[in-house]
C-alpha cells in the first residue's frame, strides 16, 4: 500500500511520540518575523533557553514594514513598529540567525523569500508563526503555519508537538479558461468545500489542470490552503519544482544536487498511495471568480449574482444577511460594475513575478480610473529588482500604479498602507475579513490580480476579459512558466 | 515546570454568536504591533466592542450582565484565519479560562491547548441551549469537564468532544510541550542527522 508525501515526510522527521499521543516532529526549516517572534524570544529569555540549530532558522521583515520608500527610513514613524524591527535584529544577532533585512537587497514577504531563496525544498518540514507558511507547500514541503509559544519550541528544539493530519487529495484535471487563474482555482475550492472544509487535512493539489502549473502558480494555490480551513497544503515535486530551485542560492549544488533529485523523487506521493479522502474538480468549471462577502468562502463568478439571504440553507442566513449588509451589497444582484475605490496587487498570494508580468502585459498602454488609487507592491526585493530590470516598473507607474518596496502592504492592516472608512478594495491578498485591511469598515473583495488591474482601470468591479479583449489570446494569457 | 492538570474549568459564560469568526475579529492586527502580549485583554474583539471614538457598541463582552464571565460560547469554524497566537492570548487575559463552540480553525485550536484553554465542541442546538440558559440567568455556573468530556449546567448535561491528544495533555498537565520536547534532544540531532538535507 502506498504512501502519500505528506505521511512519507511525516515519519521522516519523527523524533518520537509523545505521551499524548502527538508526534515530536523535526522542524527542516523555520521562517520567522517580527510580528510573531518577539514574545518567542521573550518567552525563552524566561526559561533561560537558547537556539537549537540557528541555521536552520532564516529572518525577514515584511508585516509592519512601510511600502513607501521615504517611509522606510529608520526609525520608522511607528515607534512599535520600529521597536518590533529592532527586537528582530538584536535576536538575529544574538543567536546567530541569518537575516534578510531591509538594506539586505532580499527583504520581502516571508513566503516569497524562503522559495526565492532555495531555502523551501521538497521533502522539508517548514514552519513559520503565520499561518500562509502553506505556501511552501508549491515545492513539495509540509509546510504550516504556527502559534508563537510553538516559534519559541521550533527556535529552542528545532521541533513541535504536532498530532497528525489526514490527507485529502484534491485533483483539478482539464484546461482553465481564458483569464481563469491560480487564484481562481483556489477561490473555486474553497467555496466548493467551504472555509472548515479543509480542518484537519491536508491538502494534495493534483491532476493536470495543477500539473500545468508553474511553481508560482503553485504557490498562489497552497498559500489559500488555510482560507480553506487546511493548516498544509501541497503539491508533488516535479520536473516544474526541480527546474525552478535549480541554481537558487540555498539550493543544493554539484553532487548534492543528484542526491537532492534522488531524494525529492523518493518523497512524492506513491501512485497506489491511499487518501482519507479525493475530490475531483473540472478545471473547466472554474471561472473568473471573486469573493462578495467577509469570508474566503463566500464567492462567486465575475458574471454571476451575489447570493441572496433565501437562496442559502437556514443556518447560513444570519451569516449572509451580515455579510450583505457589511459589504453593502443587495443579494440578487451583480457586483460586476461597484465602484472600487483602491486597488492592491500584492502578498504572499500574488506578488512574484509572475504576477507582475502579467499584470503589466495587460495593463501596458491603459490608465488607471480617476479617483482610485492602485498600489503594485513587488513580493520581494529580488522580484522588485527583476521587475525593474524588465521594465515593468515604468508599465505600471505610466498607466497609474503606484510602484512600492517590498511588504505585506495592505492585506492585513499593520503598516501605512490601510484602507479609509469604508472604502471597497479590490486585491490579490488571500482575505476578506471585516478590517482586515486596517479600517473596521473597510471592505475586501479577493480576486487574480489580472482581476484586480481590470477593478483599477475600469474604476469599477470588471471582468478582466472584456477590459482586457482576452478572449482572442487563449495561449498568450495563461500565466509564465 | 510543573503545569496545572486541568481536568475541568468552572465558570460563567457568554454568548458570542456568529459563525467563522475569525482572529482578525478576536484581535484587530493593529494591536499586533507590539513587541509583548500585555494589554491584549481589552483589544478582545474590539472593532465589535468600539466605535471610532471608543464608544462603546453593543456586544456580549460588553453588556453588563456576563462581566466576569469565563467560559465563552461560540458557534462553527470560531478562531479561523491568522496563526496569531494574539487570539487566544487576548482570552486568556481577559479572564476566560475555556471556549466551547461548534467546531474550532485548527491553529487556534493549538494555540489555545498551549496556553491551557480547553476548546471543546458541542452541537449547534447544544450551545444554543446553553446560551439560552445563560441570557436568562447570566449567573448560571457552568463545568467543562475535560476529563469525562461533559459540559454540565444545572440540569443539563451534554457529551462534549475535544481532540484526544489536546484533551490528554490538558488533563496530565502537559498542555505546553516545552519541557517534554527538551527531553529529546539527543534523538532529534540523531534524527536531524538521517534527513539527507542537513547535509547539503
Amino acid at each position: 500500500m502506498g504512501k502519500s508525501l505528506f505521511h512519507k515526510v511525516w515519519d521522516a522527521h519523527t523524533v518520537r511520540t509523545l505521551p499524548d499521543g502527538r508526534t515530536q516532529l523535526f522542524i527542516g526549516l523555520h521562517l520567522i518575523h517580527e510580528v510573531t517572534s518577539p514574545q518567542a524570544f521573550g518567552m525563552m529569555k524566561d526559561l533561560e533557553l537558547g537556539v537549537a540549530f540557528p541555521e536552520r532558522t532564516f529572518a525577514t521583515v515584511d508585516h509592519i514594514i512601510p511600502t513607501a520608500k521615504k517611509a522606510r527610513l529608520r526609525p520608522f514613524r511607528d515607534n512599535l513598529a520600529e521597536q518590533m524591527t529592532v527586537h528582530l535584529t538584536d535576536s538575529c544577532k544574538q543567536f546567530g540567525i541569518r537575516f534578510f533585512h531591509e538594506n539586505s537587497g532580499q527583504q520581502g514577504i516571508v513566503h516569497v523569500v524562503g522559495p526565492e531563496q532555495g531555502l523551501t525544498q521538497p521533502g522539508m518540514t517548514v514552519v513559520c508563526g503565520d499561518s500562509h507558511t502553506s505556501t511552501h507547500g508549491a515545492l513539495g514541503a509540509v509546510a504550516f503555519g504556527i502559534g508563537t509559544s510553538q516559534v519559541r519550541d521550533v527556535l529552542s528544539t528545532q521541533t513541535l508537538a504536532m498530532a497528525k493530519l489526514k490527507v485529502r487529495r484534491i485533483e483539478v484535471d482539464g484546461q482553465l479558461g481564458v483569464g481563469v487563474y491560480a487564484k481562481d482555482v483556489i477561490l473555486h475550492i474553497i467555496r466548493t468545500l467551504g472555509v472548515n472544509g479543509g480542518t484537519g487535512f491536508a491538502y494534495e493539489f493534483a491532476g493536470s489542470a495543477i500539473e500545468n502549473m508553474s511553481m508560482e502558480e503553485r504557490m498562489t494555490l497552497c498559500n489559500m490552503s488555510i482560507e480553506g480551513g487546511a493548516r498544509v497544503g501541497y503539491v508533488n515535486p516535479d520536473a516544474v519544482t526541480y527546474a525552478y530551485l535549480q541554481g537558487r542560492p540555498y539550493a543544493p549544488k554539484g553532487q548534492d544536487w543528484e542526491r537532492a533529485l534522488a531524494y525529492w523523487r523518493s518523497i512524492a506521493s506513491d501512485q497506489d498511495a491511499v487518501y482519507d479522502d479525493v475530490v475531483r474538480i473540472a478545471a473547466s468549471d472554474i471561472a473568473p471568480s471573486l469573493t462578495w462577502g467577509v469570508n474566503p468562502g463566500q464567492v462567486i463568478a465575475i458574471d454571476e449574482p451575489v447570493p441572496t439571504a433565501e437562496s442559502v440553507p437556514e443556518h447560513e442566513r444570519p451569516n449572509v444577511i451580515d455579510a450583505l449588509k457589511y459589504m453593502q451589497l443587495t443579494g440578487g444582484k451583480l457586483i460586476k460594475g461597484h465602484k472600487v475605490d483602491v486597488t492592491f496587487i500584492g502578498s504572499c498570494t500574488n506578488s512574484r513575478l509572475s504576477d507582475l508580468r502579467e499584470v503589466a502585459k495587460h495593463v501596458r498602454g491603459k490608465h488607471v480610473a480617476a479617483g482610485v488609487k492602485a498600489l503594485v507592491v513587488p513580493g520581494s526585493q529580488l522580484v522588485k529588482d527583476a521587475a525593474e530590470a524588465e521594465g515593468l516598473h515604468d508599465v505600471f507607474t505610466e498607466a497609474g500604479f503606484e510602484w512600492r518596496e517590498p511588504g505585506c502592504s495592505m492585506c492585513l492592516g499593520m503598516n501605512p498602507d490601510k484602507l479609509v472608512g469604508d472604502q471597497l478594495c479590490a486585491s490579490s491578498s488571500n482575505r476578506n475579513f471585516k478590517g482586515r485591511m486596517g479600517s473596521p469598515e473597510g471592505r475586501t473583495v479577493l480576486m487574480s490580480p489580472v482581476m484586480v488591474a481590470a477593478a483599477a482601470i475600469a474604476g469599477r468591479l470588471a471582468d478582466a476579459r472584456e477590459v482586457f479583449g482576452m478572449v482572442e489570446q487563449k495561449e498568450v494569457t495563461r500565466g509564465t512558466r | 515546570m510543573a503545569l496545572a492538570e486541568i481536568k475541568h474549568v468552572v465558570g460563567r459564560g457568554v454568548y458570542i454568536p456568529g459563525d467563522d469568526i475569525d482572529t482578525d475579529q478576536i484581535v484587530p492586527a493593529r494591536f499586533l504591533v507590539s513587541v509583548t502580549f500585555d494589554g491584549l485583554g481589552q483589544a478582545l474583539f474590539y472593532d465589535a466592542r468600539f466605535d471610532r471614538d471608543n464608544k462603546q457598541k453593543p456586544h456580549p463582552l460588553n453588556d453588563a450582565r456576563f462581566q466576569g464571565a469565563s467560559i465563552a460560547l461560540c458557534n462553527a469554524n470560531f478562531g479561523c484565519g491568522s496563526s496569531r497566537e494574539h487570539a487566544p492570548q487576548a482570552f486568556h487575559k481577559a479572564g476566560f479560562r475555556a471556549i466551547i463552540a461548534e467546531s474550532f480553525a485548527e491553529i487556534f485550536f493549538g494555540n489555545s491547548t498551549t496556553l491551557g484553554i480547553p476548546c471543546v465542541s458541542l452541537t449547534h442546538d447544544e450551545i444554543e441551549g446553553l446560551a439560552r440558559a445563560v441570557a436568562q440567568n447570566p449567573e448560571l455556573e457552568i463545568t467543562v469537564d475535560v476529563e469525562h468530556l461533559e459540559v454540565r449546567a444545572e440540569s443539563m448535561v451534554f457529551k462534549c468532544q475535544i481532540k484526544p491528544s489536546a484533551g490528554d495533555a490538558l488533563v496530565r498537565g502537559e498542555w505546553d510541550p516545552i519541557a517534554q520536547l527538551l527531553e529529546a534532544k539527543e534523538q532529534t540531532v540523531a534524527l536531524g542527522k538521517t534527513l539527507p538535507y542537513t547535509s547539503w
